[in-house]
């Protein structure tokens, strides 16, 4: 994916199509060309267990099914350096000159399914997964036990190929360890185990298994039957998880120190293998596609849906749906199901044939612009058009609201339907009518930091009751005059809060944002007026904890701000004779 | 009487819910509503046990109706939740549902504020106040339709990917699916066996 431009209904996007240095419409996979290919590299199927060459097929059921030429391991683009695979294909499929394709499509709806990365044991050195041979991870057990795997499904360790009797497990490698960043349950992990060991039951009879674990969560169907057959065949189940792994030189057998949290004894356990079962992280992509589509995510780092309970496939912007793994942890089944339930909604959405608009567009009055331009460059989706001289004009279908313009705009030309600066004034005014200085007045824009203090609410979390909240769709729509009328009324502290930087749901309007806070500290400095008592805070959807922390923030910071720095405020920030014209249309707001 | 920019005489009602306990617990809505009568241009105030359920929702219509209403305000939860339930509802009688304003007594007031009705309700009052003063500058507003392009993307190319991109085709839907590796299949390519039912994965 390279780039993602439009609206629900209507995206344009625009994919690379890897060169792949094969052309797939006439490559048999006849293998003649890995045979001649002398070049050897790591197996990533296989997990780095046996090699592939440089032309190769990802797997053999591989779709499409065709080989493929890593240009990175290949001798080089000359081929006179070697040149052989060419020379074995019949079918003259190899091609060292393809290139990268753009590829560009409309299209309506759009399914996000990036799935998972597989959490890399290595930062836990306690469980020596670098040191030790015959310490492997979860993954690799798959290739190991599978018969189209390097060892054709013969289990045997890789230190010395044979075949091991004793095998211990150890649960949450990477899950459910706030100490690495990694607070949640992989959800997978604990049935993942109990399969192996039902499988190596199956296999052979004669081999031990024990897993070290916090919990067991079998809680899916016929889950709990899988648990106790796993027991039956003879599996012992030992919760607690161990502190060190040691490694005998000599037989290269593993001694696991854990304590028995049952017993509450120290226990000493030899192993000739131990597998780490290890967690799941979001996927490394997930940044980028969060990008491209102005997407959110939630604290462990998956993406944030629209509503928890409610909407639970659709992504807060609309026309966008989840399926999988990428929106949080969860197995085959539940990723099939939501697979149904996200291509249900897509479809739903593709056969209506038309959709209508949120009416909160921006509106330039042409009588009113000044033709500064000043309009256009902070416009995130370049929808409004000027030149130099001209009057600016918007192209409403492009426009997506977040009222960056708006609070751009120096001369009061600009609109935003739905969202008008009288109706903002009006209500600062409203808010700051009767005792000011006990509020702390909020701007919350609506994706992130407004259902961030929805999210606290729903988690009943509790925080003073000072704060007043006005919500913009973005923070980017807060103008100067905004905050200033805000601090003109007594306010004591404001604090305008958004998406986080990289995060913001207008793609970076954001930036205008922090640019904008700036430039009022600095003339809050100015008029002399305590620049902390404007604040700026990033708070996403996810945060009601952080949301709730920020208001008690607010609320110390309320209470240190004097009544003669407010009546300075109030006094020092008088709107200078030009913008006569505004004051007059905010006396007619108090009606 | 204050006149809106199109200089129509501005009647605005105000419905205060209860949401059960859900605020009212927390919130002394008999005040707010006592106090909503105060407000500029506030016409009728009616205070619900659940506004967003039908009786709550056909007594707005009624007063909509009744008082001739041009602005209503309802004193409920998140807009993020029932925004599209109150516009709905007053477009059912003619009022234009960009005239419909919400205050978060709910999510932003009484849930996080259980401890101390009386900040709660000075707070709830002040959100109510501001969601009138909002009302009064609202004018109606036309969405747009636009046409949907009927073709969707499926990004990845794993289990989740290719299932949503089967039963899109299923559907009789182009689909796009995009997949960054060589093959389709993801990690699930990789398991040998799948639980609960230890068939083969691929």
């Amino acid at each position: 994916m390279e780039e993602v431009s439009g609206y629900i209904g209507n995206f344009t996007i625009t994919i690379r199509k890897k060169a792949r240095y094969v052309d797939t419409s006439v490559c048999n996979a006849c293998a003649e060309c890995a045979n001649v290919c002398p070049v050897l590299k790591p197996d990533e199927y296989q997990m780095g267990l046996s090699t592939r060459k440089a032309i190769y097929i990802p797997f053999p059921q591989a779709v499409p099914c065709s080989y493929i030429l890593n240009m990175d391991d290949c001798l080089g683009n000359n081929p006179i350096a070697c040149g052989k695979c060419a020379e074995a294909c019949e079918q003259d499929a190899i091609n060292y000159d393809d290139e990268d394709e753009l590829i560009k499509r409309e299209v309506g709806a759009v399914i996000v399914a990036i799935g998972l990365d597989v959490y890399d044991p290595t930062e836990m050195d306690e469980y020596g997964y670098t040191r030790y041979d015959n310490v492997i991870t979860s993954m690799e057990f798959e290739r190991l036990i599978c018969a189209g795997g390097p060892t054709e499904g013969h289990f045997v360790r890789p230190s010395d190929h044979e075949r091991p009797k004793r095998i211990g497990f150890i649960q949450c490698v990477g899950s459910r360890n706030p100490e690495i960043g990694r607070p949640y349950c992989s959800n997978i992990c604990c049935m993942n185990t109990i399969k192996d060991t039902l499988l190596l039951a199956d296999h052979y009879p004669d081999v031990q298994c024990s897993v070290f674990y916090q919990d067991i969560r079998a809680f899916g169907k016929s889950f709990e039957d899988m648990f106790q057959r796993s027991k039956e065949a003879g599996t012992r189940y030992i919760r607690g998880l161990p502190g060190d792994i040691e490694e005998d030189p000599e037989t290269r057998n593993l001694t696991l120190i854990a304590e028995n949290t049952t017993t509450g004894q120290i226990e000493r356990h030899e192993f000739d293998m131990i597998v780490l079962s290890v967690g799941v992280v979001p996927p490394k992509d997930l940044a980028k596609i969060s990008g491209l589509l102005t997407l959110s995510k939630t604290s462990d780092g998956f993406f944030m849906e629209s509503h928890p309970k409610l909407k639970p496939v659709d992504a807060p912007t609309r026309g966008i749906f989840f399926a999988g793994f990428c929106e949080a942890p969860k197995d085959i089944k539940d990723s099939v199901c939501q697979a149904g339930a996200a291509s249900s909604r897509a479809g739903a959405l593709l056969n209506k044939g038309q959709v209508q608009v949120e009416a909160i567009t921006s509106v330039i009055d042409a009588d009113a612009c000044r033709k500064c331009g000043a309009c256009a460059p902070v416009c995130p989706y370049s929808a409004i058009k000027w030149k130099k001289g001209e009057v600016a004009v918007v192209i409403e279908a492009a426009c997506a609201g977040c009222g960056n313009c708006g609070a751009a705009c120096n001369f009061d030309a600009i609109t935003m339907r739905h969202f008008t600066d009288a109706q903002y004034l009006a209500q600062i005014r409203a808010i700051l009518a009767e005792d000011p200085q006990d509020k702390v007045f909020v701007f919350a824009c609506n994706w992130c930091s407004y259902s961030g203090g929805d999210m606290a609410g729903i988690s009943r979390m509790t925080y003073p009751a000072s704060n007043r909240l006005v919500r913009t769709m973005c923070s980017a729509r807060v103008s100067e005059e905004m905050v200033l009328e805000a601090f003109r009324c007594g306010a004591p502290v404001v604090l305008v809060s958004g998406c986080h930087y990289a995060d913001c749901h207008y793609i970076n309007a954001n930036r205008q944002t922090v640019k904008r806070v700036q430039r009022l500290w600095n003339k809050l400095e100015k008029a002399g007026v305590r620049p902390e008592r404007l604040q700026l805070e990033w708070i996403s959807a996810a945060e009601g904890q952080k949301f709730a922390k920020v208001m008690g923030q607010m609320e110390e910071l309320r209470k240190t701000v004097t009544k003669e720095e407010i009546e300075h405020a109030m006094e020092a920030l008088k709107p200078k004779p030009r913008k006569a014209k505004k004051e007059k249309e905010a006396a007619a707001v108090t009606g | 009487m204050d006149a809106d920019p199109k200089g129509e005489e501005l009647r605005v009602g105000v419905f205060v819910c209860d949401c059960g306990l859900n605020i009212a617990g927390a919130v002394d809505c008999q005040a707010v509503a006592d106090y909503a009568e105060t407000l500029p241009d506030v016409v009728c105030v009616v205070r619900n046990k659940y506004t967003c359920a039908d009786p709550g929702q056909n007594e707005i219509k009624r007063a909509i109706q009744e008082h001739k209403l041009n602005r209503v305000v309802v004193a409920a939860c998140t807009p993020l939740q029932h925004e599209p339930t109150f516009r709905a509802c007053v477009k059912d009688v003619g009022l234009n549902p960009y005239l419909m304003e919400m205050a978060n007594l709910r999510e932003h007031c009484s849930w996080v504020h259980p401890g101390d009705k009386e900040a709660a309700t000075r707070k709830a009052k002040d959100l109510v106040a501001s969601a009138v003063a909002r009302a009064r500058w609202l004018e109606p507003q036309e969405e747009t339709t636009v046409p949907v392009t009927k073709r969707a993307l499926v990004i990845g190319g794993g289990v989740a990917g290719m299932e949503a991109a089967l039963q899109l085709g299923d559907a009789g839907h182009q689909v796009v699916l995009v997949e960054k590796e060589a093959s389709i299949g993801g990690i699930m390519a990789q398991l040998d066996k799948t639980y609960p039912t230890m068939d083969c994965s691929i």
